[in-house]
């Protein structure tokens, strides 16, 4: 598919009109001011203009490719949208106060969170991460190994996987009260409650990658001379790993949830305690900004997860976002 | 020449099948394979072929009789007899590279041997293809790879299960002088199991012949003239009719119970 000069130039202003009608909206309508607080609007307006500089550059660098004027090209008419529900929600929020106040605010009012509060919410954000680091990837590792004694061994099948299989139903969150009581502090509970949450998916799919491997790719270590220790690493875990990350984007899912989950239950700090606190002052503005902010962390860290898959899984057939990737 | 390599000795091998019933696949099997020869084993299915090559592999062991290689009795599996499977039988997750590596990797020479892989994948005529997964290759490049993989260990015997079934016969005519080439290049011992009478007659110095039921040495045929064989030559044709026609008496047909 080629797309023409003229066509392309048309979608880019097509993908920077709905924020300009935006911004321009912002501008021209005078804010309604509450009587309990001032709504700021410098927020909003920063980021439409920066909305329009990221889309307006990545418009520039689209121009000279093929491939990535057809990808842009394709997201103009999405982008309008957003640029569109941006300017009727500032219009019914900030300018006219249609929208039920104080649990729909206006995108001015959640966007100025950032400015105001950048600080507190960063120390959440940061507490968020390292909960989610420590919890996760402790899980990947219990997981793997688990998985990796009951793909092995038969004893460890026989004994492990009931165990496995009984608890891992157990949603992770259910454990909490007793988590909270035997951890000295509430943040071990969390990382306690995200890798158990992790850890039975996980566990599962490695063990089962390993015990789907055909029985060819053995026998063939056998013949050319390759130890248990061989087939082991060279053969079963790398025959699992397809399926290992199949547990681990499922065990990704349920670590976001169980994340928040016992930040607003338990712990001193991070989004979901901050979602909790911003909701105990009947501040729905910031608990819009802080869904924002998570929205936008858990994107990031599922790409990157995403792209360690990719890497990982190159060798496998038909695996589209390899192509995508060549291409 | 004259140095028996492997050597069989009254084999037995009895399998239950499904319904619990003992299968013979191999009955008092005794054979004598030299050093360097090129064997063909060829048979009906069931016959027991493949049993015998896993069983000279290592794979498997008998109920009765005794294998050896070199006066040493065979008792599970070795890189000394390399075995190259059907199809399908490359580690997806290896390039072809590193496949070939592989043999080298499992034994841990693989740091003193390194320029061995880069000499093996010129010699199946695979450069440039190093870096390419088994997806990415036809059948005819993988099986080269596979045999390139259990030939990088220097093997005494390199068994061959029907490395060329599933190949289509241009590919195949290509691949069965590929084979040659590099039994000539490393002179090592070749048994090649197969259904195929001409791949037989145009690689093996000997053709041996199995029946099935249970599975025995029915015949050994020496084909004794001269390689480059013509496929279409007097002799070829000659050797064809003879080993078709004790094909069609190791597969015995019942007598027919009446005749009109």
């Amino acid at each position: 598919m080629k797309i023409s000069n003229t066509k392309f130039l048309i979608r880019t202003v097509l993908t920077l009109l709905g924020f300009a009608l935006a911004e321009v909206g912002s501008f021209a309508i005078p804010t309604l001011q509450n009587q309990t607080f001032v709504i700021r609007d410098e927020a909003y307006r920063a980021i439409l203009a920066g909305l329009m500089v990221i889309y307006l550059g990545s418009g520039i660098f689209s121009w000279f490719s093929e491939t990535r004027r057809v990808k842009y090209a394709k997201r103009a008419p999405f982008r309008l949208f957003i640029g569109l529900v941006l300017l009727v929600w500032d219009m019914l929020g900030t300018k006219f106060g249609k929208l039920h106040m104080p649990f729909f605010p206006g995108p001015s009012q959640i966007t100025w969170v950032f400015v105001e509060e950048w600080e507190f919410l960063l120390s959440n954000l940061l507490y968020s991460l390292r909960l989610y680091a420590f919890g996760f990837f402790s899980g990947v590792f219990l997981g793997v190994g688990t998985g990796i004694l009951i793909g092995w061994f038969s004893k460890a099948n026989y004994w492990i996987m009931p165990v496995l299989k009984m608890t891992g139903v157990i949603p992770a969150v259910a454990w909490m009260p007793f988590a909270l009581n035997i951890f000295p502090s509430s943040f071990l509970a969390g990382c306690f409650l995200v890798s158990m949450c992790a850890w039975f998916p996980i566990g599962f799919q490695t063990a089962r990658g390993m015990q789907a491997t055909q029985k060819v790719y053995f026998e063939v270590a056998r013949t050319i001379g390759g130890g248990r220790f061989y087939q082991l690493f060279h053969v079963a875990i790398p025959n699992a790993l397809p399926t290992i990350f199949t547990g681990v984007s499922t065990a990704n899912g349920l670590a976001f949830t169980t994340l928040v989950m016992t930040e607003m239950m338990g712990a001193r700090g991070g989004l979901g305690y901050y979602i909790n606190w911003a909701k105990a002052w009947s501040s729905y503005y910031k608990v819009y900004a802080a869904i924002i902010i998570m929205a936008i962390l858990f994107s990031i860290i599922l790409k990157i997860i995403g792209a360690i898959q990719n890497r990982a899984l190159i060798w496998q057939r038909g695996l589209t976002s390899n192509v995508e990737e060549r291409g | 020449m004259s140095k028996n390599a492997v050597e069989v000795t009254g084999v037995t091998r009895i399998y239950t099948d499904v319904r619990g019933n003992p299968l013979e696949a191999l009955r008092d099997v005794s054979v004598s394979i030299q050093q360097g020869e090129f064997v063909s084993i060829i048979g009906p299915s069931g016959c027991g072929k493949t049993t015998l090559l896993r069983l000279i592999a290592g794979l498997d062991s008998p109920q009765a009789g005794e294998l050896r290689l070199n006066g040493e009795i065979i008792s599970g599996t070795d890189p000394q007899r390399g075995y190259v499977f059907q199809q399908g039988s490359l580690f997806p997750w290896l390039t072809v590279a590193k496949n070939i590596a592989a043999g080298l990797k499992a034994r841990g020479v693989y740091k003193q041997q390194k320029a061995d892989v880069a000499e093996y994948i010129e010699l199946i005529g695979l450069e440039g293809f190093e870096k390419s997964y088994p997806h990415q290759i036809s059948g005819g490049m993988a099986q080269r790879v596979a045999i390139a993989r259990a030939l990088i260990n220097r093997p005494e015997v390199l068994l061959l299960d029907e490395p060329m079934g599933a190949l289509d016969s241009f590919t195949r005519a290509d691949l069965q002088d590929k084979l040659l080439e590099l039994w000539k290049h490393d002179g090592t011992t070749m048994i090649l199991v197969t259904h195929d009478i001409d791949e037989a007659i145009y690689l093996a110095d000997r053709v041996v012949i199995m029946s099935p039921r249970p599975g025995k040495i029915s015949d050994v045929i020496p084909i004794d003239f001269p390689r480059p064989r013509h496929r279409g030559g007097v002799e070829f044709l000659a050797m064809r009719k003879t080993i078709l026609e004790k094909l069609d008496l190791a597969s015995a047909k019942p007598e027919p119970e009446y005749t009109i």
